[in-house]
């Protein structure tokens, strides 16, 4: 008979990486059946209920909760000391006359720092905006990873630093480099010639990684966040970071990475573009446009570079094409939709979450018939919990999942290291991997699995040693993601799904 | 434009934890925020505020305005001819005050003052004639240019500190000082209370009127920036502010032509009661934040004040709306055999102190006070740095020794308060909660939450639309 605890502090927050962290650590402990450390987030608090905990009657979002399930009261003891001892772990510090308090709001950080640093910000969404202000109020740039900014302060957010003549990058931006430095989700690569400006966080790793590939380096990436070309947004922010790589010594071509922008702002940011003098050549991805890979073949050529043959890791035996539903599950949002773009060439209605078509949509399970991609990096499923790439647990198990779908034709997944990222995600999915086509195999299928795997050599997860995990789990490996999806298709016949 | 290209980066980050474990692991150097959720159901509220595109130049110009002001001592005049007060009407600490919600020490000081002023022969007999309002009124100091310690009850034959800004002609008031223990303004009311009251009308008001105006304009600002040198924070601990003033004034009080042992009665009297400059200290508060009024957009807290029932904030940006929640009991150390049920809630004008960045915000200045309240120098130390958080500004002439001369955090900012949960910190005595008892201890103090977030959505709601 096992003790369930489930408790509410009011008042208590730490990040969700940490709270995953310390999830992980109580749950793996000696009688400790389960256990969720996590902000009373709607979502954690289904989480909560899907561990099949009693909901605690009142939570919200500033509450923390912990809930354990012991299989006796020392086992319970034992995980809530853990608990408390995890939650309050910091550098050892004493007090004496010199010591001054952590600040607590971007102001009072910067009235200590010196000129020229960057805020970065990864706070909750509803929160962000006045810390994002205080950035660029003390002239500061800023990049805002976090997600769900409302639209109106993003706008706000961006009158305000373009008075005090600074760049907002993002909110919802995933990715930078800024004098060699990765910021969020990046990847560790050389200095070059490529300035990138980018909408999207994925794609711009994709086009990082794969210049990396053709050994060109890049003078800075500079992320806008998703809706900064949009038509409230107006391209605020990227016409800010052109003008920032134009003034750059090093950077001899320009690339901007999105999605298509609505046709007068692309219209402004065009004629803009044409005022530099750095040449800038437009990544804008959308159906019947040419996809990322193509777009960096295109960046080579006009640099005068060879364009390689893009790195891949096989299996050596391609099965033949058979019928059967491509079952796309996304950690990057933009490779995600790289992917349902060259996909429904072929295969044509593809289920999303983030769908290509109005019609297309998943409903709010995430199940359908048929082919269908999900990006679990979507905002819809990360609030209050860590991104994918940092914690896969979702991810794994809905891969689970469709091993046992007889429906399931080809799993095409993603992989993105670098910065930031989870320190060996092949660790975690080439179980999975194996484990899925075991399951397939046992209903009689052979189920393959196609991977992107983004990446550069030098990140500190080894492209090389994560793609040669996944290829022995039984995975066949792409540096291109539209080569993956190409090849994941090409395994799949013709007329749809059985 | 951004130079973001041109530095090599820095990095100043808040949230999760692994984004800046990642910049550090680049050997890049991060200053790391330690952020918290701001009070619950305030998002809406501080981003409107926050996006509201007059409040960086409104704040600006209030601090301005502030940091402009010279306050000096100009004149020494009794309440009634000063105000109009007529007798019957009483100013009184805090925010609005009605006789039913009046605590015990506010009663106290009001039935003490009636006496005084002879509407009753015994203070006793005061309390049927305030609860049947019959020809009396009580209303706040605030709302007179006025401030008072505790009780702040002030009655027209009580003799009041006139400050002027010589810039703006503005001017403010104060009553004069009673010392320690037993006094009105703690809500003692017995014969000896009303006794000193009558020398202070009688001799100490005239003799300083007197000595004010043949010294001409003594400048009370620059007074303030030396006691901070010398171990004042000038809320709880006046010392040497008070000694500083009795050296100005003394050769004039000399040379009044009073009799010598009145002369010498008033300085022992002075010089006896380290608490006599904080009534010069209060008005000259007063007088800066007053010049921060009324600035549309700004969010800076130009008054806070306790009527020993409500603690009330005005706020530059939303006028003379008082933002008022219920006054917490401070904590601290007690006289004799007082202890915390003795005590009444939170009492007086003098947070006004603290509004300006004195008192508990530049207790960094005063060590000496820490062990009054019940704490060690560190946490002197502490309280002053904390306070920075939610402030605008540094004083540029009220600077801490300790940390390097650190202008005093100055301006406290609605918005950082909710954004931190920070509480201004507020040094203060307390009075006894039964009329008539006085003074039972001084302790460490706050405001009560509340207030912040209510005066934040009054802001929210004067700001455009986001």
């Amino acid at each position: 008979m096992s003790i369930d605890h489930v408790e509410v502090r009011s008042g208590a927050y730490a990040d969700s990486v940490t709270l995953m962290r310390v999830s992980r650590r109580v749950g793996r402990l000696e009688g400790v059946g389960a256990a969720l450390v996590a902000m009373a987030s709607e979502l954690n608090l289904e989480l909560l209920a899907g561990m099949g905990f009693a909901p605690p009657r009142h939570a919200g979002i500033n509450d923390l909760l912990v809930a354990i399930r012991a299989q006796d009261e020392d086992a319970l003891q034992a995980a809530l000391a853990t608990t408390a001892e995890a939650l309050t772990a910091r550098p050892a510090a004493s007090a004496s006359a010199g010591d001054v308090p952590a600040p607590r709001t971007v102001g009072a950080a910067s009235r200590s720092v010196g000129g020229g640093a960057l805020v970065l910000l990864s706070l909750p969404g509803q929160y962000v905006f006045a810390e994002a202000v205080d950035a660029v109020e003390s002239g500061r740039d800023v990049m805002v990873f976090s997600d769900n900014m409302p639209l109106a302060q993003e706008v706000r957010l961006k009158e305000i630093a373009a008075e005090h003549g600074r760049l907002v990058m993002g909110p919802d931006c995933g990715t930078a480099v800024v004098r060699g430095t990765g910021l969020g989700f990046a990847n560790a690569v050389d200095p070059g010639p490529v300035g990138i400006v980018a909408a999207s966080g994925t794609g711009a790793q994709q086009v990082l990684t794969l210049l990396d590939a053709a050994g060109v380096g890049v003078s800075a990436l500079l992320g806008v966040g998703g809706r900064d070309l949009s038509t409230a947004v107006a391209g605020r922010s990227t016409v800010t970071a052109l003008d920032a790589l134009d003034a750059d010594p090093d950077t001899e071509l320009i690339m901007v990475v999105s999605k298509p922008p609505a046709a007068e702002i692309a219209a402004a940011v065009r004629a803009h573009a044409a005022t530099l003098r750095t040449p800038v050549q437009f990544a804008l991805l959308g159906r019947g446009r040419p996809d990322l890979t193509a777009a960096v073949e295109a960046a080579l050529n006009a640099l005068g570079r060879a364009v390689p043959r893009w790195p891949s890791w096989g299996t050596g035996d391609t099965p033949a094409a058979r019928p059967g539903a491509l079952r796309g599950l996304y950690t990057g949002g933009t490779l995600c939709d790289e992917a349902m773009v060259i996909a429904s060439e072929a295969l044509g209605a593809i289920r999303s979450n983030i769908p290509l078509e109005p019609e297309w949509a998943l409903p709010d399970s995430l199940r359908a018939p048929g082919h269908l991609m999900i990006d679990f990096g979507d905002d819809a499923l990360t609030v209050g919990r860590p991104h994918p790439m940092i914690d896969p647990s979702q991810r794994l198990a809905r891969i689970a999942d469709e091993a046992v779908d007889p429906e399931c034709g080809v799993l095409l997944l993603d992989v993105v290291l670098g910065h930031a990222a989870h320190d060996d995600p092949a660790a975690e999915l080439a179980p999975a991997v194996r484990a899925g086509r075991e399951t397939a195999r046992a209903r009689g299928a052979e189920l393959p699995v196609v991977i992107s795997l983004v990446g550069s050599e030098r990140d500190p997860q080894g492209t090389s040693r994560q793609a040669e995990t996944l290829r022995d789990a039984g995975a066949e490996v792409f540096a291109s993601n539209a080569q993956a999806v190409r090849h994941a298709v090409s395994l799949l016949t013709p007329g749809g799904t059985r | 434009m951004t130079d973001l290209l041109r530095h090599d980066p820095q990095i100043i980050a808040a949230g999760v934890g692994l984004f800046a474990e990642a910049v550090s692991a680049q050997a890049v150097p991060v200053t790391t925020v330690d952020w918290r959720p701001p009070m619950a159901g305030t998002e809406q509220d501080l981003a409107r505020v926050i996006a509201d595109p007059r409040r960086a130049a409104a704040n600006a110009e209030a601090i301005r305005r502030m940091l402009a002001v010279r306050a000096n001592l100009v004149d020494v005049v009794p309440a009634g001819e000063l105000l109009g007060l007529q007798p019957g009407r009483f100013l009184h600490a805090g925010p609005p005050l009605r006789w039913e919600h009046a605590s015990g020490p506010m009663r106290g000081a009001l039935m003490g003052a009636a006496a005084l002023e002879g509407l009753v022969d015994r203070p006793q007999d005061a309390e049927r004639l305030f609860a049947s309002g019959a020809g009396v009124s009580l209303e706040p100091c605030h709302h007179h240019g006025a401030v008072g310690p505790m009780a702040g009850v002030v009655s027209p034959s009580m003799w009041m500190f006139v400050l002027e800004d010589p810039a703006t002609g503005a001017r403010t008031c104060c009553s004069l000082n009673e010392g320690l223990g037993k006094v009105l303004r703690y809500g003692a009311y017995a014969p000896e209370v009303l006794e000193r009251l009558r020398w202070m009308s009688g001799s100490l008001g005239p003799l300083l009127q007197a000595a004010v105006r043949a010294h001409g304009p003594l400048d009370i600002t620059a007074i303030i920036a030396q006691m901070l040198q010398m171990g004042d924070e000038g809320h709880n601990r006046n010392r040497a502010g008070t000694l500083m003033l009795l050296r100005e004034l003394m050769p004039e009080m000399i040379t009044s032509g009073a009799d010598a042992e009145e002369v010498a009665v008033a300085a022992r009297f002075i010089g006896g009661n380290d608490h006599f400059f904080l009534n010069l200290v209060m008005p000259a508060c007063k007088l800066t934040l007053d010049a921060a009024r009324n600035i549309p957009g700004s969010t800076l807290v130009v008054a806070m004040a306790r009527n020993g029932t409500e603690f009330g904030i005005q706020v530059s940006g939303t006028g003379d709306q008082w933002f008022t929640g219920p006054a917490q009991v401070a904590e601290g150390l007690f006289l004799g055999g007082y202890g915390p049920e003795d005590a009444n809630p939170d009492i007086g004008d003098s947070a006004i102190t603290e509004t300006a960045g004195l008192g508990g915000f530049a207790m960094a200045a005063a060590p000496a006070i820490v062990r009054f309240v019940g704490g060690t120098a560190l946490d002197a130390l502490a309280a002053t740095q904390r306070m920075y958080e939610i402030t605008l500004e540094e004083h540029n002439q009220f600077t801490v020794p300790i940390l390097d001369f650190r202008g005093t955090p100055l301006g406290i900012d609605v918005t950082k308060v909710v954004r931190t949960g920070i509480l201004p910190q507020i040094n203060t005595g307390m009075a006894g909660k039964v009329a008539g008892v006085g003074q039972v201890g001084a302790g460490l103090v706050t405001p009560p939450a509340v207030v912040f977030p209510a005066a934040l959505a009054a802001l929210a709601s004067a700001a455009p639309a986001l």
